[in-house]
């Protein structure tokens, strides 16, 4: 079923101490809470999970597909995402292959966020280096487009070795590749990227004022229409946010002000109050955090994709879940009516596997990739598989309703 | 009011009347005065880093300038020179001094001439400027004239440095800031969101990509 707009949470993957109690979680704590929020993201009917990656403590999210594997054989619609995969430290080619292999083990409930990451040591313990952060995100994604999108790659780049006849396995679920978005909070190229190839765009939209992302959001849909996919209005945007809710909005403060004052990126910074003004994050009441981001679009367009920050700074489980029966049981339902009011019916919906295959094949049977006999020769003439890929599905105005305008 | 020249001023002493601030105020004073000699018009804005301490720390920590610093830093990018004082503090700039360079955009100073002043309580001090300061803005590649104008408490009287006294030496130096700003055309805003400014003129996605004729 097509959403015009999609609605979960998105999760750092960090351990963090609870500054009310000192508690830290293990590890082990923390990867079983994730898979408890993840599920109940879906049981109080958001639509979308993503989680980030990182390679250092005090992270535990160094392995996204394999957690967002697990997410999904428990669950049945949520879409599973990341927050952000790094294209530039990881080899795309096992990108390709990890996410075409979560594609088809979750029915196609799979997209991801590229991003650059922000821990410099991890370009030289994956043996980049991070000068090269920019050239290397743009190379990888081209190889990475490549093996989704040919069954058979030649490549050769700057950053890993070259590949001679080579077929990523297996190939994307129904011959459509998993929808990318490409994150950034200040990289006009990023911006520039996903206008190009007419993926979309995600926005954290977490840690600073509006105003940063507006002009990278701007410019990417102004990109998006030069590059031909569509105009300006059918750019594929995501954005991120942050909330603490409480029915009374002086309990929300009082109840957030501690995870606040100490929490990683900002703690001990501007105050709460401060930074609420500066940034989207919303402390108070569900109608507040209604009417804040019932407004986004007045600054960023409409928009198919909203996420929200619920579980960092060491809130504990019990308080995340309640904060997820408040999203999903009072927030979400209002801002599904009110977005959907005015939203002018030539901008795409949100994107999910089923629309880009209708795209692709429309009612047609949609590619079932059979090896040829001869495994392993990708050399072989006709290719590796008996039939041959069909074209990628064009973006934007392809997808949902918009598509049949 | 097209043509006029914008000097940013930025003064780092942290007390009120403060002679940091007195500093910079006569060697923008002075600027102005010499450029206008030049028939150019220029015109200051002068920041106390004091008023946005706060702030500098906050986006030290949060990654972003609070709406007051924001005005600030845009100023400074959009300026076509900088004077900038200091009070020297332990041999070197004030700490408050250098975390508003840390904050400031890596680019956005660079190629700016830029004309150093501070202040101690003796001169012995003075070479502060040389060894501690000039190199902060080398290394930002913008470009420092090449006298910087120390003022210790003294100099503020008239028995200091009767060959050199401290407005001589404010004249010469803001003589060298308005010849380099006449020597440099009025700068352009560059807007970094412009696909001109990050893929150069008319170039597209593909020159990222590399190898690739046009588009």
């Amino acid at each position: 079923m097509s959403t015009q707009m999609q609605f979960g949470i998105f999760s750092v993957g960090a351990v963090t101490t609870d500054p009310t109690t000192g508690h830290t979680p293990s590890e082990a704590e923390r990867i079983r809470d994730i898979v408890t929020i993840a599920t109940h993201a879906e049981e109080v009917g958001l639509d979308v999970f993503a989680i980030g990656e990182h390679h250092n403590p005090p992270f535990f999210s160094s392995s996204p597909t394999t957690t967002l594997a697990y997410i999904g054989a428990q669950t049945e619609r949520l879409i599973l995402s990341t927050a952000t995969t790094l294209i530039t430290t990881n080899d795309p080619v096992k990108i390709a292959e990890d996410y075409a292999m979560l594609q088809h083990l979750t029915g196609g409930r799979v997209d991801l966020v590229m991003g650059r990451g922000n821990t410099g040591p991890v370009y030289p313990w994956f043996g980049q280096d991070i000068r090269q952060g920019l050239p290397l995100a743009i190379e990888n994604y081209a190889l990475l487009r490549q093996l989704w999108d040919q069954d058979v790659v030649d490549w050769e780049g700057k950053f890993r070795g070259p590949l001679q006849g080579f077929t990523a396995t297996p190939r994307p679920l129904d011959g459509v590749s998993p929808f990318v978005w490409h994150g950034s909070i200040r990289t006009p190229e990023i911006a520039e990227q996903a206008a190009y190839y007419g993926d979309g765009f995600f926005a954290n939209n977490i840690f600073w004022p509006k105003e940063h992302y507006q002009r990278l959001i701007q410019l990417y849909r102004q990109r998006y229409a030069h590059y031909g996919h569509g105009t300006p209005e059918q750019a594929i945007v995501g954005l991120g946010g942050q909330a603490f809710m409480a029915k009374n909005s002086q309990d929300a403060v009082r109840a957030f002000r501690p995870y606040f004052d100490n929490a990683p990126v900002y703690g001990h910074g501007p105050s709460m109050e401060d930074f609420t003004e500066m940034t989207p994050l919303t402390v108070g009441s569900p109608q507040q955090v209604i009417d804040r981001y019932a407004a986004m679009r007045e600054h960023y367009g409409d928009y198919q994709r909203q996420l929200f920050l619920m579980d960092h700074a060491g809130l504990p489980l019990k308080t995340v879940l309640e904060q997820l029966d408040l999203l999903g049981g009072e927030v979400v339902p209002v801002l599904r009516k009110e977005l959907a009011q005015g939203r002018p019916a030539d901008v795409p919906d949100a994107p999910t596997h089923a629309a880009r295959v209708q795209a692709v094949y429309g009612d047609g049977p949609a590619r079932e990739a059979r090896p040829n006999a001869a495994g392993g020769n990708n050399l072989t003439v006709g290719g590796p598989y008996q039939d041959t890929p069909p074209a990628a599905p064009k973006a934007g105005s392809a997808f949902g309703t918009a598509a049949t305008r | 009011m097209t043509g006029t020249r914008r000097l940013a001023v930025i003064s780092a002493g942290l007390s009120t009347p403060s002679s940091t601030r007195m500093l910079a105020d006569r060697l923008a004073a002075a600027t102005i005065a010499e450029l206008s000699e030049r028939g150019i018009e220029a015109e200051a804005s002068a920041f106390e880093l004091r008023d946005y301490a706060h702030d500098i720390t906050n986006n030290l920590l949060a990654g972003f300038a609070p709406p007051a610093l924001e005005k600030v830093l845009e100023t400074v990018a959009a300026a076509d020179a900088l004077i900038v004082v200091t009070p020297i503090f332990s041999t070197s700039y004030s700490g408050l001094f250098k975390s508003f360079i840390d904050i400031l955009d890596r680019e956005s100073i660079s190629g700016k001439p830029v004309l150093i002043g501070a202040n101690a309580g003796t001169a012995r001090h003075s070479l502060a400027i040389d060894y501690a300061i000039r190199p902060l803005f080398a290394y930002l590649h913008a470009e420092p004239v090449s006298t910087g104008v120390f003022a210790a408490s003294s100099d503020w009287g008239g028995t200091e440095d009767e060959v050199a006294p401290l407005s001589a030496r404010i004249e010469r130096g803001a003589r060298e800031l308005a010849e380099a700003i006449a020597l440099k055309p009025s700068l352009e805003a560059i807007d970094p969101f412009d696909p001109d400014s990050y893929l150069g003129a008319g170039k597209g996605f593909g020159h990222l990509l590399g190898g690739l004729a046009g588009e």
